[in-house]
């Protein structure tokens, strides 16, 4: 059994008038442990299947199996559950509360989960921030952080409660090259080291080579699924407008 | 989540907007207060009320005279009461427990070189006592035997003694009253100053022969009013049945007869003086209401436009883990600290409202002792109140922000 079976996913946003076909047909394997790149054109589908994969948005046909367990058929408070306990999360944008402390940005998965005992919580978001080189940014706020420490609490907010895959929709989009790179050898640590699994969405090579397995979507299909980068690559390249 | 994070979380997002916060629940402050002072001097009130109909006597019922009609003519004021009409009432009538007829006068009561003019001296019955709830403090009452033979005894009041007695023990002294004298036989307790302020205590008791023959020198066995007792609160007006049969066959009052008494029940005017105080009480609530009421609005106001700017907020929540309930639960928990803020601060300025009505009312009526009423089932009816205004009102705000979907949510700007 594969931690992540989608059967023929499709998502279509009916506009009244025109139907979006944001995902054609989606049937793929992910095997827990692969760190996985998404790559394809500017509403290619990507964001669509990645929040499908987070459990954040429901595909309009197919099955997703995740862990064996449907996800399509389950309710929102279902679904919230496997968000808070299975997954974790990393957005472009960061996606921090403001105005609040670093700590207890990475201490609000665990409100959320099973009760924990507040010191226990507390102790934890510490040790996780710890592992993402915070450990001395333990009050600061949002605002008060730099783009790379800020999406280094999101992902010590997505790691706090040991789900199996983190996910991210290009969570080096809004950064520099240099924290892009610290930010992008932290994943591969993560999977490398933890053995969690990874799935990024990404428009920058540099990620994208950094990752095991690189899928290519094109108008809502996947047209390469390698563990070569060139091919992901020319697959991203080759116009069929063109020839 | 727990609650106490929840209740934390609320706190904390309300301090972000402290001024938001204080002019929200400015409404509810206002509604609460209303509410804890018109509670608290109407219960003040309430008491005083009470009060007054328990120093005027248990169950009292009243026969006061009407006009009699001789050979037509209507001859108004004339007294047709008897003493015996007491006598039969208390004899004949099952459910009366007592008796007393009443004969006013007045005049001036003189103790060596003191006098003084009491502002109330009745001839009365020997069931006086067990008819106004009243006990004595020294001495005894006089009995059927006194009255029976006309004796000349009397009992005072506790503001007779310093006016008239100084030091001595008024008891077994004599006084005289419009120059007949009378021993005393004994000493009232004290009962204080009634509804209008007057002191009841400024009273002489004598029998009330005595005083229709050696004072009023009436040679009519007439009285001028009969305070009856019925035997316990169920059963005035049955008492009142009793003694209205009663008094039209002694008076021999025919069916098409105008009665020459009339009958008063004291439940009748404390059930009059409850409906206007009750209808008061309904009219301030009812401001109370329309305040507690707009104030309710202006929290769901408030919770509408929070939820809104907030959207982004309960997208990250949902993303990380919340559930709908956990959303729900954090707004509604978030109007209730609200408004539950509000009713305690109406609580506080109510109760200093209703603290300062009182003190004034009793600046301005010196006599009466307006009790100050601060009731602790009322202050948590009010704060249950409040409580339920912010349940009420902040559940449509939080409802919709549960039912958001957390990637409209997210992405919202
Ligand atoms: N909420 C939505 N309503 C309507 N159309 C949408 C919505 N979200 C995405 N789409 C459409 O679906 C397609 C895929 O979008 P998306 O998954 O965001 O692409 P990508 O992330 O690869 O840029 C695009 O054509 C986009 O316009
Ligand atoms: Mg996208």
């Amino acid at each position: 059994m594969a931690l992540i079976e989608l059967k023929d996913v499709r998502r279509v946003y009916d506009l009244g008038e025109v139907q979006v076909h944001a995902l054609r047909s989606v049937t793929r394997n992910v095997e827990l442990g692969e760190y996985i790149a998404l790559i394809g054109a500017s509403g290619s589908g990507k964001s669509t299947l990645m929040n499908t994969l987070g459990c954040l948005d429901r595909p309009t046909h197919g099955s997703y199996l995740l862990g064996g367990e449907e996800v399509v058929t389950m309710n929102r408070d279902q679904r919230a559950k496997i968000r808070n306990r299975q997954l974790g999360f990393v957005f472009q944008s960061y996606n921090l509360l403001n105005r609040t402390s670093a700590l207890e940005n990475v201490e609000l998965p665990l409100m959320y989960g099973k009760k924990i005992p507040p010191r226990e919580r507390r102790d934890r978001a510490m040790e996780m921030l710890g592992k993402v080189g915070l450990a001395d940014r333990y009050h600061h706020h949002p605002s008060q952080l730099s783009g790379g420490q800020q999406q280094r609490v999101a992902i010590a907010r997505a790691l706090v409660n040991r789900p199996s895959i983190l996910m991210g929709d290009e969570p080096t989009g809004n950064l520099d090259s240099k924290t892009s790179r610290e930010v992008i050898e932290l994943f591969r640590e993560l999977n490398e080291e933890q053995k969690i699994t990874v799935i990024l969405v990404t428009h920058d090579q540099n990620v994208a080579r950094n990752a095991k397995r690189v899928i290519v979507l094109r108008d809502g299909e996947v047209v390469e699924d390698t563990q070569e980068f060139s091919l992901a690559k020319a697959a991203l390249e080759y116009d069929p407008t063109v020839s | 989540m727990s609650f106490l994070d929840t209740v934390r979380i609320a706190l904390r997002a309300l301090l972000k907007n402290k001024m938001r916060a204080v002019l929200t629940i400015i409404g509810v402050v206002i509604g609460i207060a209303a509410v804890t002072t018109i509670v608290s001097i109407g219960q003040g009130a309430g008491q005083l009320v009470s009060g007054e109909f328990e120093a005027l006597g248990t169950n009292v019922v009243l026969v006061l005279p009407g006009q009699t009609r001789r050979g037509g003519v209507r001859q108004s004021g004339a007294p047709t009461l008897t003493a015996a009409d007491a006598d039969a009432i208390r004899v004949e009538c099952p459910a009366v427990l007592a008796a007393s007829p009443i004969v006013g006068t007045s005049g001036q009561i003189i103790y060596g070189n003191e006098n003084w003019n009491p502002k109330e001296m009745q001839g009365v019955g020997a069931d006086h006592l067990t008819v106004r709830n009243w006990a004595l403090d020294a001495g005894g009452f006089f009995s059927q035997t006194d009255i029976d033979s006309n004796a000349q005894v009397c009992v005072i009041g506790q503001t007779l003694i310093p006016k008239l007695f100084r030091t001595v023990n008024p008891l077994d002294e004599t006084v005289r009253v419009n120059n007949v004298p009378f021993r005393i036989i004994g000493i009232l307790k004290k009962k204080g100053a009634n509804m209008v302020g007057d002191d009841q205590d400024d009273v002489v008791l004598m029998p009330h022969s005595t005083v229709r023959k050696r004072l009023n020198g009436s040679p009519l066995d007439t009285v001028h009013a009969i305070m009856v007792s019925a035997r316990s609160t169920d059963q005035m007006s049955k008492a009142t049945k009793e003694i209205r049969a009663l008094m039209y066959e002694r008076h021999e009052v025919g069916p098409n007869d105008e009665a020459d008494f009339s009958v008063q029940d004291t439940t009748e005017i404390a059930a009059t003086l409850a409906i206007i105080t009750g209808t008061l009480t309904l009219m301030l609530s009812a401001i109370a209401g329309i305040s507690l009421l707009v104030g309710g609005v202006g929290i769901m106001n408030i919770m509408l436009v929070s939820v809104t700017e907030r959207t982004r907020e309960i997208g990250i929540r949902m993303a990380i883990g919340a559930r709908g309930k956990d959303i729900l639960r954090q707004f509604l928990v978030e109007s209730v600290v609200l408004s539950c803020i509000g009713g305690a601060i109406g609580i506080a300025l109510g109760t200093a409202a209703s603290m300062a009505a009182t003190m004034l009312i009793n600046a301005y009526k010196p006599g009466t002792e307006w009790p100050m009423v601060v009731s602790i089932p009322a202050a948590l009816v009010a704060m249950a109140f409040a409580a339920a205004v912010g349940v009420f009102f902040g559940y449509y705000p939080a409802r919709r922000a549960s039912m958001l979907d957390p990637i409209d949510a997210l992405r919202y700007e």
